[in-house]
């Protein structure tokens, strides 16, 4: 009698124990299926890319491996900020030169494309006004607005700032619209039942309600402006991280034009993460 | 104010009402004429389609009638106006405003020109506080049940303080027991304010039980007042003691025959 309940005492224990284990068990689980879900995929893609890599650099001897690609980028990055001449200047001077492009750029395109686009958006004169407007010239490359901006500014710095300016429009432009063109007849019918001014109808139906909108606009735009700024400074020279990579073509310095095409992929990455970011905190879902 | 005025309140005079569509123009209301007096509780009802809810919005004046006229008080009504409040079907509360926020820019709009701002957040803690909600005044619409958000609606339409309040199937997306709680908070409230109301619904019980007379409407296209039906039952109104209340269940059946047998909708 006695036995058998110590017997059953001790399969109970044992039961506990391995299901306590279970406990740590699952946890670690959970960890090694985030690590394979969320954190093994992505190494494997960097893997595979450099791995191609490698392999075409074996291929074509004028290609530079990822070993001396890597050694230069720590010698360039170990001084990103001295200047020797006009010409010759830290990486860090030529990304924050075409930053401060694609910024001035980007924003004179918010202050005139955003109220433009709530214009065209509430508006149904307008918008029809705007249209044959808007359909021809968003197609047009943007580097094709580079001769008109050298002409009408007589330099190159604002001339790359308006091919800025003229790609990072439209999409600003055209989702302000559609987010004004959305908003729902309800909310308007309460506007018109509350008999709201047109003030109050921007600030406190419109807006909050285009907001995300213009945010997807905002990210468009901005991607664009960066797409577009190293091909622009390529033309106009300068101090810029696209001229950088001509002038390392001219010296026939490979290795630093594969660490610019890194630079600017990241620099576009950390870009597009700070605006989601924002709009993820102008959302009121 | 005279008598007739009292007793055209709100008026619609030979209204009809025609839509152009991209197959031509479709003539939703044909003839409406009706009187409201004032203080009455006026239902609308009729199947779906038939064009109730359109003249509703002919009285709020989000519609222009295509031929007759519509008065309120005595002046033709050109536009929505501050005296005539309508609480919408799906309640239309402003998503990135906090109940507070959704009834006091009402309250704003009506009462910010002659009064100070600490008197308008007073007014709509009241009203907020009449439709009970005051625990719930600084969340957002998504953050409260399907009731509540229409209690919003509802308040801030009385926080307009109306003359008139156009209520467009205000509970149809409620279940039974919400439904039947806040038709009897809008009786308590109706009673206590005294304003005239009209109702588009398509509940035969609420329409009844909450008003003076029902007004049915005959089906679409071309759809007008096929009968008024008056309610004279005594207010307060009981919803338990009519449940068993001979006229009651009269008036009722008269609606459904109304409804189902004479004008049936055909199936769909």
């Amino acid at each position: 009698m006695s036995a058998t309940t110590a017997i059953n005492e001790s399969i109970n224990a044992m039961t506990k124990q391995t299901s306590k284990a279970g406990g740590i068990g699952a946890k670690a689980t959970q960890i090694s299926r985030d690590f394979f879900q969320w954190l093994l995929p992505p190494l494997f893609g960097m893997m595979m890319l450099i791995s191609v890599w490698i392999v075409i650099s074996y291929q074509s001897p004028n290609l530079p491996g990822p070993l001396p690609t890597w050694h230069s980028a720590v010698e360039l990055f170990s001084d990103p900020f001295y200047r020797n001449s006009l010409n010759d200047q830290g990486i860090g001077w030529n990304i924050l030169a075409s930053l401060e492009r694609v910024g001035l750029g980007f924003s004179l395109a918010a202050l005139v494309g955003i109220p433009l686009g709530f214009i065209i958006g509430r508006f149904q004169f307008m918008s029809r006004m705007a249209a044959p407007i808007i359909g021809i010239l968003r197609p047009v490359s943007p580097l094709a607005w580079l001769p008109i901006g050298l002409l009408v500014f007589k330099a190159a710095n604002p001339a790359a700032i308006w091919v800025i300016f003229i790609s990072a429009i439209w999409p600003m432009i055209i989702n302000t619209a559609v987010g004004v063109s959305k908003v729902p007849q309800d909310y308007m019918n309460v506007a018109r039942v509350l008999n709201l001014s047109e003030w109050k109808i921007v600030t406190k139906i419109l807006f909050p309600f285009v907001l995300p909108y213009m945010m997807t606009g905002v990210r468009l735009s901005i991607g664009v402006a960066w797409l577009v700024i190293v091909a622009a400074e390529m033309l106009t020279g300068g101090v810029g991280i696209g001229f950088w990579v001509w002038d390392e073509w001219n010296n026939l310095n490979v290795e630093h034009i594969i660490i610019a095409i890194f630079v600017v992929g990241i620099v576009g990455l950390a870009l597009e993460l700070v605006l989601t970011s924002i709009a993820k905190k102008f959302s009121y879902e | 104010m005279t008598k007739i005025a009292q007793e055209k309140y709100v008026q619609l005079e030979n209204v009809n009402m025609s839509f152009t569509t991209k197959k031509g123009t479709f003539d939703a209301l044909k003839d409406i004429n009706l009187n409201i007096r004032e203080g009455e509780f006026i239902s609308i009802i009729g199947h779906s389609g038939c064009g109730k809810s359109t003249v509703l919005n002919l009285i709020a004046g989000l519609l222009n009638p295509t031929q007759g006229n519509l008065f309120c008080a005595g002046r033709e009504i050109g536009g929505p106006g501050p005296e005539r409040a309508v609480v919408f079907q799906n309640h239309s509360l402003l998503p990135w405003l906090t109940c507070f926020e959704n009834v006091y820019l009402a309250v704003e709009r009506v009462f910010g020109a002659t009064e100070q701002k600490d008197v308008l957040r007073e007014k709509t803690k009241a009203v907020i506080d009449l439709v009970g909600l005051s625990h719930a005044s600084d969340k957002r619409p998504n953050e409260i049940s399907g009731g509540m958000k229409q209690r919003v609606g509802i308040a801030r339409a009385l926080a307009m303080e109306p003359k008139v309040l156009l209520l467009d199937e205000p509970f149809g997306a409620l279940d039974a027991l919400t439904r039947a709680h806040l038709q009897d908070e809008l009786m308590s409230i109706m009673d206590k304010s005294g304003c005239t109301a009209v109702m588009v619904t398509h509940d035969v019980d609420e329409a009844v039980l909450l008003s003076d007379r029902i007004v049915m409407m005959t089906n679409g296209p071309s759809a007008t007042i096929g009968e008024i039906l008056e309610v004279e039952l005594d207010r307060p109104r009981k919803r338990l003691a009519l449940a068993e209340d001979g006229h009651y269940n009269h008036l009722r059946s008269k609606v459904l025959k109304f409804l189902y047998e004479r004008h049936a909708k055909k199936a769909a």
